[in-house]
């Protein structure tokens, strides 16, 4: 096993479903308790990296990220280092495409809260943010435990966007999928064949918990 | 709250997961307690040879740690001019150095020629074709389905071979049957795995340990296709670097020169 990349793929995991519980229960709640009805863009943007291809995806990332970009350049002149084939320029790219990973299904477990409760603390005095983290959050709990396993998988193994944002650079953006990858290309099957076993293994037990946790079979 | 604590719990975990110490690729202290660190941005041609050089260039420069990516020439110059963190470019055709020397991105008295390239029609040891016998019409038998070859938008060997398919008049004939793979080194795996009938890869390739005995080759002449030109430059972020400046003169001194010549890599003169 590549031990750096294996290391370096779960810090990035770890980033990525960082970032998205506090940037995406936000979201999610107001998506799940707004009336508005310009919601339906905000939804389609959020599951926007479901259908876009990584090439896609990737080559935005690259100009908005890269040093002739707004944002790049002033990233570039504070820090001294461009985002793009960095570590920041994957956990960032790992970010956006696992926004719907994790939004949906924080969405779907907020709206499966029952209003009335929520609805009662605040009649009762209880400031919104109260009310989300005390009555809110606790109710739709096992579904957000679902969005944060989601997008740690699913940051574990995406492929196209780390590529094209990250040049494959070995220590600091070479992620465990593109091990594989570069593994198949140096004819070196069994090495690739241990990489990829664990990769599927890895994957199938993720989906057992998840779906294991909403039948309620494991007791968290 | 039950769940409420785990949550938070986990949540703290990820922070701190995230605060672990980042990969510091950046450092360039050549103290002894922190080796340098170099990182090589290689064309796919050099993958087993530059993979064997580099074992051979720390066991004799301890100070130095390199770490290699390799690609088609094509789309590390895409990275390298979009400002991807390499030291040294190995690119399987001059013209990609030359670029980010006008660019402005590399040290223009660092450019050097390691090698000529060449380019062979492969098959694996169990396919019927005979490649030395059929010469480049191995590549229409009628049994023959898929032909794996770099792709020519990006890689220098993927253009080489339609130049040599164009020159023997098959492009026409061969367009259907071509699979392209990103880089040399795939079109190679493509047809190593049996996936592609005949592939059209690079020597070096053939030559290398994991193919050497697993199939049969036969040199496409050079007069087929334009001049396969590899060569290599220090790229800007590293021109104090003396790592950088060590391993240049190791790939085009004696101890370089020794193992690319074994891959096919002849130096211009020999």
């Amino acid at each position: 096993m590549d031990w750096p990349a294996v290391g370096l793929t779960v810090q990035l995991a770890f980033g990525t479903a960082a970032i998205l519980l506090v940037l995406g229960l936000p979201v999610a709640y107001w998506l799940a308790t707004t009336r508005r009805r310009f919601k339906f863009v905000i939804e389609a943007l959020v599951a926007l990296p479901i259908l876009l291809p990584p090439t896609v995806l990737g080559f935005y990332l690259l100009l908005a990220l890269g040093p002739r970009s707004p944002l790049g350049s002033m990233v570039l002149s504070w820090t001294g280092t461009a985002i793009p084939f960095s570590f920041t320029g994957i956990l960032a790219a790992s970010v956006v495409f696992n926004l719907p990973f994790a939004v949906r299904p924080f969405t779907s477990a907020f709206a499966a809260v029952n209003r009335r409760f929520l609805e009662a603390s605040w009649c009762l005095g209880v400031s919104p943010t109260a009310t989300f983290f005390r009555i809110a959050l606790p109710l739709a709990w096992p579904g957000v435990l679902t969005g944060v396993v989601l997008s740690f998988a699913h940051a574990v193994g995406e492929f196209g966007v780390v590529l094209m944002v990250g040049g494959n650079i070995p220590g600091v953006t070479r992620t465990i999928s593109l091990v594989v990858y570069d593994q198949v290309q140096a004819l070196d099957y069994a090495a690739a064949h241990r990489t990829a076993s664990v990769l599927l293994a890895f994957s199938f037990v993720v989906l057992c918990a998840t779906f294991a946790t909403q039948r309620r079979v494991l007791p968290i | 709250m039950d769940g409420m604590r785990l949550l938070l719990l986990i949540f703290f975990l990820m922070i701190w997961g995230c605060r672990k110490e980042q990969p510091d690729g950046q450092s360039s202290s050549a103290s002894a307690k922190h080796p340098e660190q170099i990182t090589v941005a290689a064309a796919a041609d050099l993958k087993f040879a530059l993979d064997e050089l580099l074992v051979a260039f720390c066991a004799h420069h301890p100070d130095v740690q390199v770490t290699a990516t390799y690609g088609s020439s094509g789309s590390l110059f895409v990275q390298i001019s979009n400002g991807a963190p390499f030291d040294l470019f190995l690119s399987a055709d001059m013209a990609y150095p030359q670029k980010l020397i006008e660019q402005g991105l590399a040290v223009y008295e660092s450019a050097f020629r390691y090698a000529n390239g060449h380019l062979v029609i492969w098959v694996r040891a169990d396919s019927p074709l005979d490649p030395a016998a059929l010469g480049m019409s191995a590549l229409v038998e009628p049994s023959v389905r898929k032909v794996a070859i770099a792709n020519p938008q990006h890689a220098p060997y993927g253009r080489a071979a339609v130049a040599a398919f164009e020159s023997a008049g098959l492009y026409d004939s061969l367009r259907d049957r071509l699979v392209l793979g990103e880089n040399v080194a795939q079109a190679a795996q493509f047809v190593e795995s049996g996936a592609a009938d005949v592939g059209v890869i690079a020597l070096s390739l053939a030559l290398s340990p994991a193919m050497r005995d697993k199939g049969r080759y036969w040199e496409i002449p050079q007069d087929r296709h334009p001049p396969i030109e590899p060569g290599g430059v220090i790229l800007n972020r590293a021109k104090d670097s003396a790592g950088a400046q060590q391993l240049r003169a190791w790939i085009v001194g004696p101890g370089g020169r020794s193992i690319l010549k074994r891959y096919g890599f002849f130096s211009p003169d020999e």
